[in-house]
């Protein structure tokens, strides 16, 4: 029972990092039609750039505010003169553009930081553990689950109650009708691309205190997120929560019952949604 | 000009090229050659797929490794046939690829791209943590080489001049090969799928099973690359099947040029020259080579060998 429940909380947490980073993911896909593939990059500069804030400032929630921020003026250069050159051409073109991102990055972040590893502090009022069911738990794990869900809900809002999520969701559903009324749709193209980096620079942030940070971290939870993206439905917001919580929740699980092969459960998973699901748990639709 | 404009004039110049290479350049750049062929025959068999059929697989790596991992699993066992392991090779890729392609053809576009980067990374699980038989993280070291009796002279591969010569020779029987199909009535209906595969099915054409025989020749050519990289190598590493390696048949063909049948193996030559330009000056490859790959995306729609191959046919016809 201990087990199950400890298991369920490390799940979430997880669940609720990937859901931010994904969830970016999946809104760039659902307007823009392009897979980012250094989405994952993003990530890790957001980590970063948390880190260097703090260096500065030593305050984690300044380096949560800060850090994205200037990770999103990276996006918007990478959004301005490299994507908008490809947004009309074959998914490989696109893939390769953003993977060539990724490369540039990941070099980028190893140049200036170094490829050791560095560690973040969680904020005092979060680095305390309380006991649950007998154990010793990271309060800062706990704050990730709360985190996971009023950043989603706060989202969700703006898509469904602001004018400017109204437009981006017409946009997304049909971005030459949306034109025609007179909507500038480069313009959203760019804003998009924005929010998208900074859900995953806010990833990165929150995940900087958890784990140790490297330049090839945004590596391995890109795939993560893809696997999410194309679970929950590429471009759906319910779908990229749902798949986020579902892939956490597994891989924390997987340790009890699939021991080393654990590694494979992600897969495992991405390749029975497609084959029964094509197009995801949820249709598309942000 | 007309000289050069001949299909056949092209290839024979690289063939008798290729052969002297060998003779005139150092033995380090003798083995990066047998890298660019080897890597160049995979990005050709990853090209049946892309450029001839419309079909991005992200998860070639697989089947490399599966054929470099067979070539290393049979050396230990002691069997030292050369043409048995590059034909074992081959086939358990053409197996493994029959199956992943049943799964995968029924999608298309991005689908397809995850479901094989899935089915790629799953093969990749499998090596890294079936420590009894793939060596786990480590791989599988090759300790002796096979050896080949030619006309009564028994030919060893630890040289590496002599191994050049067995990966040229092989992969001059898989491009061969690969063009013939490509040619065929059968590389005409994949090309036919790649422009409308509606219209393929409407004629009567079985799109899937068509779909599953192209993703399983190109596994199996694959493969064989695999199995020749192992020798080259000594080694077999789960790393052949981790999609970042699975990405390198997509640059290679996208800067070589998906439209032209020798294009994926120019890409590979720009890529391994390109490593080695650069790590002249700094470690920082990959940085240096994304900074090459955004031009090469933005300005060369149909590859660097590609675009210029058009431009010289253009300006000739004039």
């Amino acid at each position: 029972m201990e087990i199950f429940l400890l298991n369920t909380l490390n799940g979430l947490s997880w669940g609720m990092l990937l859901f931010l980073i994904a969830v970016g993911l999946t809104t760039v896909f659902g307007v823009l039609g392009v897979l980012n593939f250094a989405h994952g990059s993003l990530f890790m500069l957001g980590a970063y750039l948390c880190m260097q804030t703090m260096q500065f400032f030593d305050s984690f929630w300044l380096g949560l505010l800060i850090g994205p921020l200037c990770a999103v003026v990276v996006g918007l250069l990478i959004e301005k003169y490299l994507l908008k050159k490809v947004y009309d051409r074959d998914v490989s073109y696109q893939l390769l553009l953003t993977f060539a991102v990724l490369l540039i990055l990941d070099d980028a972040v190893r140049m200036i930081w170094g490829s050791g590893y560095h560690v973040v502090e969680p904020p005092e009022i979060l680095s305390g553990i309380v006991a649950i069911a007998g154990q010793d738990y990271p309060v800062y794990r706990l704050f990730l689950i709360l985190i996971g869900p009023v950043i989603g809900g706060l989202l969700w809002a703006f898509f469904h109650y602001t004018k400017w999520g109204k437009i981006i969701r017409a946009a997304s559903f049909d971005n030459i009708m949306a034109e025609g009324v007179g909507i500038n749709v480069p313009l959203i193209y760019t804003s998009v691309f924005a929010l998208g980096t900074w859900l995953a620079a806010v990833g990165g942030a929150l995940a900087a205190p958890q784990q140790s940070l490297i330049p090839s971290m945004g590596e391995k939870i890109i795939i993560e997120s893809f696997i999410v993206v194309v679970v929950g439905g590429m471009g759906s917001f319910p779908g990229a929560f749902v798949g986020a919580l579902l892939l956490g929740l597994l891989e924390s699980f997987g340790t009890v019952f699939a021991g080393r092969m654990q590694m494979a459960i992600p897969y495992i998973l991405l390749a029975v949604i497609l084959l029964v699901k094509p197009n995801g748990l949820f249709r598309k639709g942000v | 000009m007309k000289l050069l404009r001949n299909r056949w004039f092209g290839p024979a110049v690289l063939t008798v090229l290729l052969l002297l290479a060998p003779l005139l350049i150092s033995t380090y750049s003798t083995m990066i050659l047998s890298e660019i062929l080897i890597m160049g025959l995979m990005a050709i068999s990853f090209n049946l797929l892309l450029g001839y059929t419309g079909l991005l697989s992200f998860g070639q790596g697989a089947f490399f490794g599966l054929g470099g991992y067979c070539a290393a699993l049979m050396l230990q066992a002691g069997y030292q046939n050369l043409f048995l392991l590059l034909l074992v090779g081959m086939l358990i890729s053409l197996l493994a690829a029959l199956v992943v392609g049943f799964f995968s053809v029924r999608l298309d576009e991005i689908f397809f791209a995850m479901i094989t980067l899935g089915f790629g990374m799953l093969f990749f699980s499998v090596a890294h943590n079936w420590l009894d038989v793939t060596g786990g993280s480590d791989g599988l070291p090759v300790f002796v080489l096979p050896s080949l009796n030619l006309f009564g002279t028994e030919l060893t591969f630890y040289d590496p001049l002599n191994m050049y010569y067995l990966v040229f020779s092989i992969v001059l029987v898989g491009v061969v090969l690969l063009w013939l199909i490509v040619h065929s009535p059968f590389g005409l209906i994949l090309k036919a799928m790649r422009e409308n595969k509606q219209r393929v099915s409407f004629v009567g054409g079985n799109v899937q099973l068509l779909r599953i025989v192209a993703f399983a020749i190109s596994g199996a050519f694959t493969g064989l690359a695999g199995v020749l990289f192992c020798l080259f190598n000594s080694m077999a590493t789960p790393e052949f099947m981790h999609w970042s390696f699975s990405a390198k048949p997509v640059i290679m063909s996208i800067i070589g040029g998906t439209g032209v049948f020798l294009g994926p193996l120019f890409g590979a030559g720009i890529f391994f020259l390109l490593e080695q330009v650069i790590i002249l000056f700094t470690e920082n490859w990959m940085l240096f080579l994304g900074i090459v790959l955004v031009p090469i995306v933005i300005f060369f729609p149909q590859g660097v060998f590609g675009t210029l191959r058009n431009k010289i046919f253009r300006e000739g016809a004039k």
